[in-house]
């Protein structure tokens, strides 16, 4: 297929319909609409079903049945929306189902406001809902690797019966750039025999839930996903690597402020400053070791986000004490510039000479 | 050869309920276990648990199974059902998951016209948690968090569901039955079998509500309870047919 302009918020809807995603359970909310309009538009043409939910609550509950019925199913929001579905999504990882969510982030708490943020991070990464539960989180900073890992995060999904997340903001789900849908690396996925069809010729019934009364048998079950988790955490770890052979400082960005940071490298590059960048591309699981790996080469490092400082605190997880970790962000919709950026870096090594 | 009078429908499996005693749960589960089972679709059919007294309704139920989160039973029905529009769909749900915590999930899925069926059993109470108010408590009726009986001024008086629900256009048949008799049970599953056939010839959302006891949070014998069901709640909750849209008729 030749790249075509795509918008954020419809390449997902495209990727989606591409992955075989048959099911669509949506609310409206800015700044992701333009998702569940692209479905209900498409999803038709290509025999697969758009529904609208009267709530967030009721969409993921509703993924939460196709996925239980064995369907290639997502769901999106923004931000006050994934909220409400969390509920939702702590069932959906403890009765081992597969979907993928779609959150397009935006300033809050509370109503916030509808401007890019990656004030969800803590939300996403380290539970959001109840219970001992994780999920793959991705962060794409392109249209195309957005609707690449939302492909891949589909087959995630089935490999692991658990629930993937895709996170975005309202930059990248509104800019338009080049894409080509590309299948993603073959995996093997299990059949879902564990699906709910009706029991037809099967002989037994299947059942799907997350309920164990007693609480041998609940921890059991939890341990049983916790050895599915620690398999996401040794294989599904992505991040990219920048500029990071003999750097003064490391940067931590993700999603679009990873390129943004990417222009204030360049023009620390003209002042004569080396500045790396490890993006970290899958949140969960968090890319530890390569920053203790690289914690050698830097004399710092700087976290930046559109939050208050989020991930931060996993870069010092893995950092572990090696060197110094700053943090540099803006918030409620604001978006960090390079020249500020460029401005925190120099004080740091200034600080650190 | 002694000759089989009665056996347990094969709608149901080997195990014994968790239902105190008295509490017509039991009755319920076996009149809709009877309806598939005699309607053939034991082996196409995908029910809904709920939360609340009947959470383990996947265990009785010898058909596939989902468990929803309280209240919603109905969207995680809509999402079977999507998928699988050829099988028979079904939520069972107390009071409190309905009429409380699910009321936008079963408006929804009923002014959608899901083809699915809810049972919807109404005891006027929270049986699970220990007895306390519900929705549908009746003015005067003491719960434990209403310990002086429900005060309109204060709680409301009890939502009538499905006489709510009868007023949109979706659902294609609404009943309000009870147990407390064998003539009552006779009519109770000819009205969810109904429900059931409506489903099946794809005519709509179809909702059967059982008025039904909880001996144990209202501190009465399994007696005395039917007795006070006929008594207080029939006169509030009329038995009969809400809805029937032409096609059903």
């Amino acid at each position: 297929m030749a790249k075509v302009l795509m918008k954020g918020n419809e390449a997902i809807g495209a990727a989606a319909i591409k992955a075989g995603c048959k099911f669509f359970f949506g609310y409206p909310i800015t700044p992701q609409s333009e998702l569940p309009e692209y479905m209900a538009r498409e999803m038709p043409k290509a025999g697969a079903t758009f529904l609208q939910a009267e709530s967030e609550v009721a969409a993921i509950n509703m993924v939460y049945g196709a996925a239980g019925a064995g369907a290639r199913v997502m769901t999106s929001s923004s931000s006050p929306g994934i909220s409400l579905k969390q509920e939702g999504i702590s069932y959906i990882a403890g009765a081992e189902l597969p979907c993928v969510i779609v959150n397009i982030i935006r300033g809050g708490p509370g109503l916030g406001g509808i401007q890019p943020a990656q004030s969800d991070y803590f939300q996403a990464t380290k539970g959001g809902g109840h219970g001992d539960y994780k999920m793959v989180v991705l962060a794409p900073a392109s249209v195309q690797e957005l609707t690449d890992l939302l492909m891949e995060g589909f087959d995630i999904a089935d490999q692991y019966r658990n629930p993937v997340m895709i996170i975005g903001d309202g930059m990248l789900g509104q800019m338009m750039e080049p894409v080509e849908l590309r299948e993603p690396k073959k995996r093997n996925l299990p059949p879902k025999d564990w699906a709910t069809t009706g029991t037809g010729g099967r002989g037994h019934t299947n059942v799907i839930n997350s309920l164990f009364i007693d609480p041998a048998e609940c921890e059991k079950h939890n341990l049983k996903l916790k050895a599915k988790f620690d398999e996401m955490e040794k294989n599904e770890k992505k991040y990219e690597i920048y500029n990071c052979d003999n750097p003064d400082i490391i940067v931590a960005a993700y999603g679009t402020t990873s390129r943004i940071v990417k222009t204030a490298i360049d023009k620390c590059k003209d002042e004569g400053i080396n500045v790396g960048l490890i993006r970290p591309i899958s949140l969960w699981p968090f890319p530890y070791e390569v920053f203790e790996e690289y914690a050698d080469r830097a004399k710092a490092f700087l976290s930046v986000e559109m939050s208050l400082g989020q991930m931060v605190e996993d870069v010092k997880l893995g950092v572990n004490g090696k060197k110094p970790v700053y943090f540099y962000g803006r918030t409620g919709g604001m978006v960090p510039v390079p020249d500020d950026i460029v401005a925190e870096i120099k004080k740091i090594l200034g600080g650190a000479k | 050869m002694a000759e089989m009078v009665f056996q347990r429908t094969k709608g149901l499996q080997d195990r014994p309920f968790h239902y105190c005693p008295g509490c017509t749960h039991g009755i319920i589960h076996r009149l809709v276990a009877e309806v598939l089972e005699e309607l053939g679709v034991l082996d196409k059919a995908i029910g809904v648990a709920p939360v609340g007294c009947s959470v383990f309704a996947y265990d009785y139920f010898n058909c596939d199974m989902q468990e929803a989160a309280h209240g919603r039973a109905p969207a995680v029905a809509t999402g079977i059902k999507r998928v699988h529009p050829d099988k028979v769909v079904f939520t069972y749900q107390g009071d409190g998951d309905l009429a409380s915590i699910g009321t936008a999930e079963i408006v929804h899925a009923a002014m959608r016209g899901e083809k699915i069926t809810t049972i919807f059993v109404n005891n006027a109470i929270y049986g699970m948690t220990g007895g306390q108010m519900a929705p549908t408590t009746l003015v005067g009726q003491k719960a434990t968090t209403s310990p002086f009986g429900r005060d309109k001024n204060h709680a409301g008086s009890p939502i009538r569901m499905s006489e709510m629900l009868a007023t949109l256009e979706g659902p294609a048949y609404i009943e309000r039955v009870t147990v407390t008799t064998p003539a009552h049970i006779r009519k109770a599953k000819k009205a969810i079998r109904k429900a059931f056939e409506a489903q099946i010839e794809g005519k709509g959302f179809t909702m059967i509500e059982v008025l039904s006891t909880c001996p144990t949070n209202w501190g009465m014998s399994p007696v005395e309870a039917l007795r006070w069901l006929e008594e207080n709640m029939i006169p509030y909750y009329p038995l009969g047919v809400y809805k029937a849209s032409e096609e059903v008729k």
